[in-house]
Formats: C-alpha cells, sequence, structure tokens
C-alpha cells in the first residue's frame, strides 16, 4: 500500500527549526574556533556532586523513583526555596522533580492551556517557550520589549498584548539571551498586570543565583503572586549540571496536581541518580556556586568592558552568563555579523534574531568560557570590527 | 592587616593568573586601571603578594627531573627564640625550597629538591643532621607529583560541550 506523503502533524510541519543549528552546521570541521555560543557553564559539575551520582549507582539506587522525584529532594529544594527566596511549598504537594527547566515549561503550558489560550511570550527569550505554547495546543503572543529599556517588560508592553483570550505570562529573569533581569519594582508592575487580568506567570527562574550586584527576587515572593505564580527553575546552570536534565518546579497545589498528571505520563519520573546527585549539590553545594559565581562576574566584567571599547555597546547586564551587545554600528545584520565574523576569525556568537525578531541588531556572547579564551575572542572581536 | 574584598580578590586573581595585564584585572574587578594599579601595587608594597611565581612541569624534561624529598625534622627548641632558630639554619640552604613548623609527631616539615637522590642523601646527612638542634631526620622521597598548589599536572582542559547551544 502507498505510504501516505507526509505522516507528520500539520502544527508539527508549521513548527520551524531553531536558528541556532544553522551556526552549529557552520562550525562543523573547523579547527579553531572559539564559541561564545554556548548556552551552559564551562565549568564541570563539582566533585561531590558527580561522586553522589556514583556512589547512588554502586548503592543499587536503579529503580524509579515517586512520580515528583525523590521526597528527601523535594525536601530539600522546599527548604532550599524558602531560605533563598523566601517562599514556602510543601513539598509534597507544591514541588515536582522535572527533565531539566525545560521539561517544567511544557508541563505548565500543557497544564494550563485549553486551545486557542493565549501566552504573552516575552521576547528576545530562550528558544523553546513559544513552540511549547504551540504544541500545548495554546497561542504565542510575542511581546517585544525595547533596547531603550534593556529589553525589560513594561507594564504598558504586557497590558496591550492581552485578550479575553490570555491566559499566562512567560517570563524570564535573569534573562537568556540579554543577562537583563527585572528589579524588584519592574517585577511588581508585571505583577500587578497579572493580578489585575487573573492571568498565571510562569517563570523561568534557572538563572536565579546567577546575579551579580544584587539580591534576587522570585516572582512567586510579591505579594498576592505565589498563588498563580508556577515558578521553574533547576540545577543546571548554578551547579554547572545541564548534562543531567534536572530541573524543578514550585506551584500551588492545584497546578501542581495538574501538572504531575501530564508528567507521571509522560515522564514517569526523572533520572535517579540526577536525583541523588542534585540532593548532594542542594546540601554541600553553596560553596561551589559562590566560586563559580565569582568567576562569572569577573568575566562579565571583562567582557563588557571589552566589548564597549571594541564599539560593540552593551549594558552590563545584571545575572545569566550571557551579554548582549549591539553590532548596528557596523552597518551589518546579527546574521551577517556573526556569519562574517565566524568565517573571517572563527569566533562563534549566535545572532539575536535566534531568540525573537526583536534581536535584531544585536548578538548574543555567552562568558562562560575560561578567561584565555574570553581574551582571545575579543582579540579577534577587534580585529574583525576594525577591518569592516 | 585589614584588606578590602576589592584587594583581597584582586590578589586571588593574580595567585591564579599572575600574567594578567593590570589592563585586565581592571576590566575583571570593573575598576579604572589607576585604581587597579594602586591596589596592586599596595599588595606589593605590604608584601602580601610576596612574589609572582610560574609552575613548570619539569618532569617532562629529560634531564631535568630532578628529585623532590620531604623531610620530617625533630627539633630541641631553644629557650626564648624557640624552633626560629633552628628553622633559618635550615632554610639559609637553597637546596632547602619549603620549611613549615607541624603539630604532631616531628617539627618542622622541610622540602629539598636535588639533582639526583645522591645529592639529596648528601645534603641530609652532611648538611640538615647535623645542624645543632636537629634530633633525628626522616626523609621520604616524591615518586610522582599528581597536583601541586591546586593545579593537576596533565588536566583535561577540553571542552566538551557543543559549540553552540541556546
Amino acid at each position: 500500500m502507498a505510504v501516505k506523503t507526509n505522516y507528520l502533524a500539520k502544527h508539527v510541519r508549521a513548527l520551524k527549526p531553531s536558528g541556532i543549528r544553522k551556526f552549529f552546521d557552520a562550525t562543523a570541521g573547523m579547527t579553531g574556533v572559539i564559541s561564545l555560543g554556548v548556552g551552559e557553564p564551562d565549568f564541570v559539575t563539582p566533585w561531590n556532586v558527580r561522586e553522589a551520582a556514583i556512589l547512588s549507582l554502586e548503592n543499587g539506587h536503579t529503580s524509579y523513583t515517586a512520580n515528583a522525584g525523590l521526597p528527601v529532594l523535594r525536601e530539600e529544594i522546599a527548604a532550599y526555596i524558602e531560605n533563598y527566596f523566601c517562599v514556602a511549598y510543601h513539598p509534597e504537594s507544591e514541588v515536582i522533580v522535572t527533565v531539566g527547566a525545560s521539561e517544567a515549561i511544557d508541563l505548565a503550558m500543557r497544564a494550563i492551556l485549553d486551545p486557542g489560550d493565549e501566552v504573552l511570550v516575552v521576547e528576545p527569550c530562550f528558544v523553546s517557550y513559544a513552540p511549547l505554547v504551540t504544541l500545548a495546543g495554546g497561542k504565542p503572543v510575542i511581546v517585544q520589549t525595547s533596547r531603550e529599556n534593556q529589553f525589560k517588560v513594561t507594564a504598558e508592553e504586557l497590558e496591550a498584548a492581552i485578550t479575553d483570550r490570555t491566559r499566562a505570562i512567560m517570563i524570564c529573569s535573569p534573562n537568556n539571551p540579554t543577562g537583563s533581569m527585572l528589579s524588584k519594582e519592574e517585577m511588581e508592575r508585571v505583577a500587578s498586570v497579572a493580578i489585575k487580568h487573573d492571568l498565571v506567570v510562569i517563570s523561568d527562574e534557572i538563572y536565579a543565583e546567577l546575579v551579580y550586584d544584587e539580591l534576587y527576587t522570585s516572582f512567586a515572593a510579591l505579594e498576592g503572586m505565589r498563588e498563580r505564580t508556577i515558578l521553574i527553575s533547576g540545577f543546571s546552570k548554578d551547579l554547572a549540571m545541564t548534562g543531567w536534565r534536572l530541573g524543578f518546579v514550585c506551584a500551588p497545589k492545584e497546578i501542581i496536581s495538574g501538572m504531575l498528571k501530564i508528567h507521571q505520563y509522560a515522564i514517569m519520573c526523572a533520572s535517579t541518580m540526577a536525583q541523588y546527585a542534585a540532593l548532594e549539590g542542594l546540601k554541600t553545594g553553596r560553596k561551589d556556586v559562590n566560586e563559580m559565581r565569582r568567576s562569572y562576574r569577573e568575566r562579565r566584567n571583562f567582557i563588557v568592558r571589552s566589548l564597549n571599547e571594541i564599539g560593540l555597546t552593551c549594558p552590563k547586564p545584571e545575572g545569566a552568563f550571557y551579554t548582549f551587545p549591539c553590532i548596528e554600528s557596523t552597518g551589518m545584520s546579527s546574521e551577517e555579523f556573526a556569519t562574517g565574523l565566524l568565517q573571517a576569525e572563527k569566533v562563534v556568537v549566535v545572532p539575536g534574531t535566534a531568540f525573537g525578531e526583536g534581536g535584531e541588531g544585536f548578538v548574543r556572547c555567552s562568558y562562560a568560557t575560561s578567561m584565555a579564551q574570553l581574551q582571545e575572542a575579543m582579540n579577534r572581536m577587534k580585529h574583525y570590527v576594525a577591518t569592516l | 592587616m585589614k584588606l578590602t574584598a576589592t584587594e583581597i580578590e584582586i590578589a586571588e586573581i593574580l595567585e591564579k593568573d599572575a600574567r594578567l595585564t593590570n589592563e585586565d584585572v581592571a576590566k575583571m574587578m570593573d575598576l579604572s586601571l589607576e585604581q587597579t594599579k594602586e591596589i596592586i601595587k599596595k599588595l606589593e608594597d605590604q608584601k602580601v603578594i610576596v612574589r609572582y611565581v610560574t609552575l613548570v612541569d619539569w618532569n617532562k624534561i629529560d634531564g631535568h627531573q630532578g628529585v623532590t624529598a620531604m623531610i620530617d625534622v625533630k627539633v630541641t627548641p631553644k629557650r626564648d627564640v624557640g624552633f626560629q632558630d633552628v628553622a633559618q639554619r635550615i632554610y639559609r640552604h637553597s637546596e632547602v625550597k619549603s620549611v613549615y613548623l607541624m603539630s604532631g609527631t616531628y617539627d618542622l616539615s622541610v622540602v629539598v629538591e636535588g639533582n639526583s637522590v645522591n645529592e639529596v642523601a648528601h645534603f641530609v646527612t652532611q648538611k640538615l643532621s647535623t645542624i645543632d638542634g636537629v634530633i633525628s631526620t626522616t626523609t621520604h622521597f616524591v615518586l610522582k607529583k599528581y597536583k601541586h598548589d591546586g593545579t593537576i599536572y596533565d588536566a583535561d582542559h577540553s571542552d566538551k560541550r557543543i559549540v553552540v547551544s541556546p
């Protein structure tokens, strides 16, 4: 019998592949490349954390855990969130351990959206938010932020996008790709919009520990927000555990119970050895996190000053490990700049447009790479810009 | 002596990599070049920064492997000067790389480097053990250095990450 010409669902066919892939392919076979295009720490997971995973294997912890994750890990997560961010969650009913923060975002969308419901996606942002809304049957409504405001979303920008189908605001602060972080006052303005229109805030707080100059505030800690916030975080960035795929979500009981149903059918539970590793990280990893944070801060300061000296203007980002310099002075588009830089100087940066149309005129440079590499990358970028 | 957090951080940055230029340190600390130079000079003047060193893996160089021994030394302390006097008599020898006063079953830990086992043995028997106040010595030769002053020799620093990720 003849096969159907295309087995793929229409909405999957319509899904655009990530714009980052192209740059990954372009580097294949090249040697001497310095990549500022990496969205993960350059540190290896601290040894005590790795050792805990090895020990869990030695002890034969190779079976499933509870769907929501090891009870002791959920207790430790709840205690951590309460200690550091001053929000109390019940470990038994308000925490799920997920396969990375990515799964938690997917769960959140699938749990709260009816077909056609709208989610305000604040751009520029991580590549998965809008596609996950679409895959959950919802409609992503892009909220463009302005460069004058360092890409921090305002209440007015949100208000202008709200319809009677709006269900949630998807937000990430400190932000990937810009590194900028909303101040407490700016967050309160977003919160008041959410409260006024009875919206959920899906808060991707994966970079909460990588904040360099001021204190971090969680959306869930704002007045009137705990009951409408889905707090998503994980171990990837602060404990350098990206490859372990381990995150978590904290939210009010009703929302968590819905998310847990999806999680138990789709995933069953997160990797057991990774959960034991994360448990050790929460218990003893603070010193490592503090050291890594300081190292990132030094490198942030270095790259921001260097980029500005080169003529690629760049405000000092408050968090994460990204800078988002403006490349308009070169007269090139983001993609032309990034492609040219790779070909001429073998330095990888990611065009701002990979994170939304509003990223045109900017590139994302990650400083999660060694000082020696950063110094060399800055020399090469200086040479590239000077020869344009 | 009290130092500010900034001064301490600069000392730590240079401890990790003494070859960073003043300009780079200034950028990393988000200070002006002048401020940075001033702090480094202060640290040097106060002997907080004592010396800038380079860690060389001589084991890689034929004919330069050398021999390192760690020697436990028992000492009779002297009235008024304690161990100071004997320590001084030991560390004045150029073969001696470090001298530490220890808690435990012996008093001074002495690290000695030489070109051969014979050379070190000669130093221990002829020089070290004959110093007035030295009661006994126990010599341990280093067979292989895996990690030194926080640095792993031949560590794999290759970047295992994918080149581009979101």
